[in-house]
């Protein structure tokens, strides 16, 4: 048993925080969000230089063959530079669908495409009234010879807006929340028939509805069995809940570690207000739940790529209620801490703050992951 | 980073898992399942056991009885005595004085007390609270003068767990009543034989004798019997209260509580269902789950770090341990009265050796230790430094607060 990194990780960590350290200030993260984009090419292309972008995939499509434990490192520094690219669609949804669904020829054709920054994705899952529920789709694939066509529409899609390439979920069969019927298709988002209404959202990043009428997809566009594609969905959402507990892990220590500062250096009273020990045990009360919250991150991140779906399910949703229950402890008294200069949009904590509440609305909140827990009847601990 | 234990652990961890349930007497794991208070014989018996098989004093240098296991064994010897469960080998003795005597005392001490320690020859408990002197410890008062070749005690000791059993008490004592309060304290055996020493039992709202309160009225104690130096008892109690940072998590004995809760939540009704089915119960089932599994990982955190660590400097995520652990353990106690209903009312104090209720149970024959099981678990917040005193340590020493 072993929580270290290794030497190689360990530098991954070292050049991926110089270059927030350098590239990721405050004022510099306004500006890359005012581009059209909402996030910087500029710094997209240094992760491809970096090898960032392929982390996890396997050298021959240009990727340095790491696992859940790259991605964690990547996310958790993304989450304190509150990275605005799209790495998360892109390297963990996008590359993920490829890696556990692609053929050989759709791996080779797009992967070196992520790898070298050409190419970003966005997954359109969620419907209106979908919720969390990953099998509730209404969105249509109607075979066409050896076409498929698609209708419907997909909302709150993650840099749907700007990605080149979209990740859909559609039914070709069964019911709407039923698990068998459930398709996976890879559009070009400037296909006939794809119209998107970019957006941007809570915590700075940008989003898309997007709707979907008679788009045609040729065979090199089917990913995985059509009809058979929930467990696909489930294996990379996982994967990207591992990302994103991870991601939440630095945001919240950023958070924390900047309300303690606060509280060294603000004056009230004469006195330093981390010298009155309501604050400090406030502090304390952070400090548990962060703990706690990097540990289920560390958790999920091993069984990220679990083979036993029921295990791999149940772990993750833990690390979820974790995750979502310290976000919302730690954000709200970190804000609360920082009194009203906590309520400014010219200071970072808010920020911080809004970006966790927004991980909790991705891939099952709080409430919703321990529901999961409770309704299958096993968490991990009782194993 | 590869948090799976490996072959050889997971095969200490079978070793350790099959010694217990074959030599722990089935008696002593009923009655700790079933909440009931467990006799001092009990605890004698287990110990010896654990002795003769040299797992006694596990965390002690090998020289002096230890096994020279790994952070990661230890643990899971911790781990595995909590989910049979038995017993601990007593605390008092095992992972208090003992470590201390090995750390500041004298090869005489050492030679004379430790073996004993080990085969719970002699029960030892621990004089460290008093009654002005709570979280504040450092302002107690009992005082020991020395004459000759002794030292004079007066004072009072409170919430001395077990005393009733115990032959001799680790007493921190005020030496020098000039010095700063920290600096005039010493770490004192005593022998509770000696004659001026009168214990007195405290009755818990539980209806439990588990504390006294302990009176020194002109006690003799020989000068041999001070451990280290004079005035410096202090650095060895916060050596002693530093020690054992893993351990007092207890994830395993929540894990194993879990496992009870479930048992007896799927036999009582909740309307046409058990309780175990219902969605609410549930979800504050899995909501303790989830805590209890972030704590366990917290804890492997802790003791993996252990091999990096560099002197007695605690590891942040230790400090989250007991707070943390208390929590979860309470409200473990929480759900297990929720399940047992209305028939938590009746007082049946059949966990208590010496005030056993010997009428037929009323209500389920489960039911009676759970209401005395919650009301005495909320000391566990309280002991061995409150939950707020914990964060105070934490604010200061790991926040810089």
């Amino acid at each position: 048993m072993d929580f270290d990194l290794s030497e190689e990780q360990r530098l991954l960590k070292e050049s991926l925080d110089r270059l927030i350290g350098d590239r990721y200030g405050f004022e510099q993260r306004k500006t890359y969000g005012q581009a059209p984009e909402g996030w910087s090419r500029e710094l997209w292309a240094q992760y491809a230089e970096l090898g960032l972008l392929g982390l996890p995939f396997a050298e021959e499509y240009g990727g340095s063959a790491g696992g859940p434990v790259e991605t964690m490192i990547a996310m958790e520094s993304f989450g304190r530079a509150l990275a605005l690219e799209p790495f998360l669609a892109t390297v963990v949804l996008g590359g993920g669908f490829l890696r556990h669904g692609g053929t050989a020829e759709q791996c080779a054709a797009l992967l070196p495409k992520i790898v070298d920054g050409s190419l970003t994705f966005a997954f359109a899952q969620t419907e209106r009234h979908s919720r969390y529920d990953l099998a509730d789709i209404s969105t249509t694939a109607m075979r066409d010879g050896v076409a498929w066509v698609l209708d419907g529409e997909k909302g709150v899609v993650l840099h749907g807006d700007t990605a080149t390439k979209l990740i859909v979920t559609a039914r070709i069969g069964g019911g709407r929340r039923d698990r068998d019927g459930v398709a996976l298709f890879i559009v070009d988002s400037n296909a006939a028939g794809v119209s998107r209404r970019g957006y941007p959202t809570q915590d700075g990043l940008r989003a898309a509805e997007i709707t979907l009428a008679g788009v045609r997809v040729g065979p090199e566009g089917v990913l995985g069995e059509p009809g058979e594609g929930l467990p696909l969905v489930e294996r990379v959402v996982d994967e990207a809940i591992a990302a994103l507990c991870a991601e939440a892990v630095g945001a919240m220590a950023a958070m924390h570690e900047l309300t303690v500062d606060y509280l060294k250096t603000r004056r009230q009273f004469g006195r330093e207000i981390g010298s009155f020990q309501i604050l400090q045990h406030r502090a304390v009360d952070m400090l548990i739940a962060l703990e706690q919250a990097r540990s289920m991150a560390m958790f999920a991140t091993m069984m990220a790529s679990e083979e036993d779906a029921v295990e791999r399910r149940n772990t993750l949703s833990a690390a979820k209620v974790q995750i979502g229950r310290s976000s919302r402890l730690i954000g709200q008294q970190a804000v609360q801490l920082h009194g009203g200069i906590g309520m400014t949009m010219e200071y970072k904590v808010g920020h911080y703050f809004k970006r966790v509440t927004m991980i909790d609305t991705m891939f099952g909140d709080a409430d919703h992951h321990l529901r999961e827990l409770a309704r299958r009847g096993r968490s991990p601990a009782a194993g | 980073m590869d948090l799976r234990f490996t072959a050889e652990e997971l095969a200490f961890r079978d070793e350790v898992r099959t010694f217990f349930r074959s030599a722990l007497p089935e008696s002593i794991r009923d009655k700790l399942v079933a909440n009931k208070g467990l006799a001092k014989d009990d605890i004698v018996t287990w110990q010896r056991i654990l002795n003769t098989k040299g797992w006694a004093v596990a965390n002690w240098p090998a020289e002096w009885g230890g096994t020279g296991w790994t952070p990661v064994q230890q643990y899971m010897f911790q781990e595995e005595l909590q989910l049979t469960p038995a017993p601990q080998p007593l605390g008092f003795g095992v992972t208090m004085v003992g470590p201390v005597m090995i750390a500041f005392g004298s090869e005489e001490q050492k030679k004379r007390y430790l073996p004993r320690i080990a085969n719970l020859d002699d029960w030892w408990c621990q004089g460290f609270s008093e009654p002005g002197a709570g979280s504040d410890l450092a302002s107690l008062r009992t005082s020991a003068k020395r004459d000759g070749d002794h030292y004079v005690v007066n004072g009072q000791k409170t919430w001395t767990t077990l005393a009733q059993h115990a032959d001799w008490i680790f007493c921190l004592v005020r030496t020098d009543p000039e010095a700063k309060k920290q600096e005039g304290i010493s770490f004192l055996l005593i022998d509770m034989k000696t004659p001026g020493i009168t214990v007195r039992p405290i009755v818990t709202i539980d209806g439990g004798r588990e504390v006294n309160e302990v009176f020194f009225d002109d006690v003799e104690v020989p000068t041999e019997n001070l451990v280290g130096e004079e005035n410096k008892g202090w650095d060895y109690a916060k050596y002693l209260l530093g020690r054992e940072r893993t351990s007092i998590a207890r994830v395993g004995f929540s894990k194993e509580r879990i496992r009870r809760i479930k048992e007896v939540a799927a036999t009582e009704r909740a309307g046409d269902k058990p309780l175990i089915e219902d969605e609410r119960f549930r979800e504050k089932l899995a909501a303790v789950e989830v805590e209890l599994k972030a704590l366990e990982m917290t804890q492997l955190r802790v003791v993996a770090a252990e091999r990096n660590r560099v002197g007695n400097k605690p590891d942040p995520a230790s400090s989250i341990l007991k707070i943390k652990g208390s929590e979860i353990q309470q409200a473990t106690t929480e759900l297990l009265l929720e399940i047992v209903g209305p028939y938590a009312m009746p007082y049946q104090p059949e966990h208590d050796e010496e005030e056993r209720w010997n009428e037929p149970p009323i209500g389920p024959e489960w039911a009676g230790p759970i209401a005395p099981t919650y009301f005495n678990t909320r000391k566990v917040s309280i002991y061995g430094g409150t939950n707020e005193i914990q964060k105070n340590i934490i604010a200061k020493a790991i926040l810089g607060l």
